[in-house]
């Protein structure tokens, strides 16, 4: 479905069924490069288990109308913007490194409306290097390779994540890098410079995890090559309500690396802050 | 890791880890036709893709899988979908993508199983396929239909090994919002990586290469997740929903690999064409030592097509590398390594030469297949290639006194003592 106004249009996918306005919703948000499909089985499980989902396009990624906004604060104004009429009772926002402090972002806009947050693979700074940075507009594919390399947990793992993402057969490793590239090819070639640039120079993350007002689940890959979760310490010292989860043997890209880990975190943590809720 | 693993090391671990259970190095047999399921809800939700886990194993099996995921790795695809052979794969791909009404423009350099399935057997069923010069772009441009849902040709045809021009064709199937598949069975990943150049999907007989050993008859059909269904605007299965399975729309699943969800979905389901668990494992030992393998039957075959080459009773020889070849530059861009170990020849003298060259041979077994450890000698017009009218067979670079050499991994004196032999003996013939 689609959210948002003409010209500002948010795609979301709504995991299989037709999204319902009076069950309390998950509002996923990916990360750089990337799209709705990295929650493929995440968001199919919520949406067939007593919650409504929304599985966003950010701005200028997939099917949503861009251009790619170029801070964090643009990008949550535009998701507040996109969430705010719904009438859905309550909201959790679910997001992936740059998404996770999109979601942070965008529960300071909504204090009322947001029930939780999931931050998966989340850093306060998310500082990116200088050379990474350069590359992404000097040598496009070189650095989704160099990402691409570094989104995976070590060697050899993420090439036998059982049993599969999103099903037996399938390879993480390419399907992340196919997914950025196809991001490129659809929505334009600035989309990888503008993401990682507004992941690079955002530095509101501890004022927004200290603002918030609910309660706060960190997914962390314990071999995150790209966010360890040491790098999330800061955020969960500055919650006044944080839960960790740290799922064994997983690389940045976790949804992918362990799919079911993912999910039995989220689904329990949407079991306790939905807890009561009603339309 | 800070790079990507090689290729020799994908190709003996990707897919898989030691067996949790047990601690096994080697691939389990899981030699089971079904999965136990937790619960009722670990069930529904099995069957509603909203957790990945084996069900059946005409669907997913985890030795299969395993195989499956190793060739994807190694052909940089998104995934893969072992079949029952390699014909099987090369319908599954069609299946999945067309029905009564749609149209197919192939090469006309094929496997004649392959040329079978199109020009008769699919035909039967309402899908139609034009035949193109495999060099000549214009022509394939020229076949394009407002029908034709697919673009098809091997990387190196058989037998007459013409190159496909992988980057061009393509590029030009993308102008005209199409896929390109390639049957890759005579390069294999080792020789040639067809998603990197550009090809959509790509398919082995892995009953060849890939198994290495004659020991077993399997398929792989590989997804590169390049093609943008989508934005082509010509493929409804993929994005409409399909009311065989929960109204799923499957480019809104995934965006990168909804033509393997359907294969799986509903190609393996209702087709049925799956793999076992033991031939899994079989084509695994195979694939373990794929690099090893090739690089040998490259470095034997190019000793054999010299020696052929010199021979005052070869009339004529297509290997690639060779400067008589059409697509000798062509091959030197596309296929740096080699071109495999499968080739033809056309002896001097008549049909009944011929017939005493292969019988006369030793160490060659006459058989129907090729990329066995073994060398392997057929005659083409009489086999493999029976069906096809002379007029096509003509155009595919065949002739009655072809001969198709699968070059194996013997010690190359014997092979070429062995040819000189068997050639003696022809040469005796009227």
């Amino acid at each position: 479905m689609d959210l948002g106004t003409p010209g500002r249009r948010i795609y979301a996918y709504t995991g299989g069924k037709p999204f319902d306005s009076t069950l309390p919703c998950v509002v996923f948000i990916h990360g750089a490069q990337h799209d709705h499909s990295v929650w493929i089985l995440q968001s199919r499980y919520l949406a067939h288990h007593g919650c409504a989902v929304l599985a966003l396009d950010l701005p200028g990624h997939g099917r949503s109308d861009g251009p790619a906004a170029s801070s964090v604060e643009a990008i949550a104004e535009r998701v507040a913007a996109a969430l705010e009429p719904l009438t859905s009772p309550r909201l959790l926002l679910v997001g992936h490194s740059m998404g996770s402090l999109i979601a942070l972002e965008v529960a300071r806009r909504l204090p009322a409306r947001v029930a939780g947050v999931a931050l998966l693979a989340t850093a306060s700074p998310m500082g990116v290097s200088d050379a990474l940075l350069a590359a992404t507009r000097s040598d496009p594919a070189a650095a989704m390779d160099m990402i691409n390399v570094w989104s995976h947990s070590p060697v050899i793992a993420p090439f036998a994540v059982r049993p599969g993402n999103p099903a037996p057969g399938f390879n993480v490793v390419w399907q992340n890098l196919r997914l950025m590239q196809r991001t490129a090819s659809v929505n334009g070639s600035e989309v990888l410079p503008t993401d990682f640039a507004a992941c690079n120079s955002y530095n509101g993350a501890v004022a927004a995890a200290r603002a918030l007002q609910c309660p706060a689940l960190f997914i962390l890959g314990a071999r995150d090559q790209m966010t360890p979760p040491k790098a999330a310490r800061s955020l969960i010292e500055a919650c006044a309500q944080p839960q960790v989860v740290t799922l064994p043997a997983t690389g940045h890209t976790l949804m992918a690396e362990n799919p079911d880990g993912v999910r039995r975190a989220l689904h329990e943590f949407t079991q306790r802050v939905f807890a009561g809720v009603t339309a | 890791m800070s790079r990507y693993p090689g290729f020799d090391t994908l190709a003996l671990h990707a897919g898989q880890a030691p067996d949790t259970a047990t601690g096994a190095r080697a691939v389990p047999i899981y030699a089971t036709t079904s999965f136990c399921f937790e619960d009722s809800e670990h069930a529904a939700s099995l069957f509603n893709m909203e957790r990945a886990g084996h069900v059946y194993s005409r669907i997913s099996n985890p030795t299969v899988a395993v195989l499956e995921e190793r060739v994807a790795a190694l052909e940089r695809g998104v995934g893969a979908i072992a079949t029952a052979s390699g014909q099987a794969a090369l319908h599954l791909a069609i299946a999945t993508l067309m029905g009564a009404g749609s149209h197919i423009v192939a090469s006309r350099a094929l496997y004649g199983g392959s040329h079978n399935l199109l020009a008769y057997t699919l035909r039967r069923f309402g899908i139609e396929t034009t035949f193109v010069d495999p060099r000549d772009l214009d022509a394939w441009r020229a076949a394009i239909r407002p029908a034709t849902r697919l673009l098809f040709g091997e990387t190196l045809g058989n037998p007459g090994l013409d190159v496909l021009d992988v980057p061009a064709a393509s590029a030009l199937a993308h102008a005209h919002g199409l896929p390109l598949l390639v049957d890759s069975t005579f390069t294999t990943p080792y020789l040639m990586q067809p998603a990197e150049l550009g090809a959509d999907l790509v398919y082995h007989s892995a009953t060849k290469f890939i198994g290495g050993h004659g020991v077993a008859i399997g398929g792989v059909l590989v997804d590169s997740g390049r093609f943008d269904w989508r934005s082509s605007g010509k493929f409804d299965v993929l994005t409409r929903p399909y009311e065989g399975f929960h109204g799923m729309t499957f480019a809104d699943e995934s965006t990168v690999a909804p033509f393997l969800l359907r294969a799986r979905r509903e190609g393996l389901r209702d087709f049925g064409a799956c793999m076992s668990a033991h031939t899994a494992f079989l084509l695994l030992q195979g694939l373990e030592t794929l690099p090893l393998r090739m690089a040998r039957h490259v470095e034997n075959a190019r000793k054999v097509v010299a020696f052929l080459a010199a021979h005052p009773q070869i009339e004529s020889i297509a290997y690639p590398e060779l400067p008589s070849h059409p697509d000798q530059r062509l091959a030197q861009r596309l296929l740096p390594k080699g071109c495999g170990a499968v080739f033809s020849f056309n002896l001097k003298g008549s049909r009944a030469a011929g017939r005493r060259f292969v019988e006369s041979l030793q160490v060659f077994s006459h058989l129907a297949n090729v990329g066995d450890a073994k060398s392997l000698v057929i005659h083409p017009a009489s086999t493999t290639h029976f069906r096809v009218p002379d007029d096509e067979l003509s155009a595919a670079g065949i002739t009655q006194g072809t001969i198709r050499l699968s070059i194996g991994l013997e010690d190359p004196a014997d092979l070429l003592d062995d040819l000189g032999r068997a050639l003696k003996a022809a040469s005796r013939v009227a």
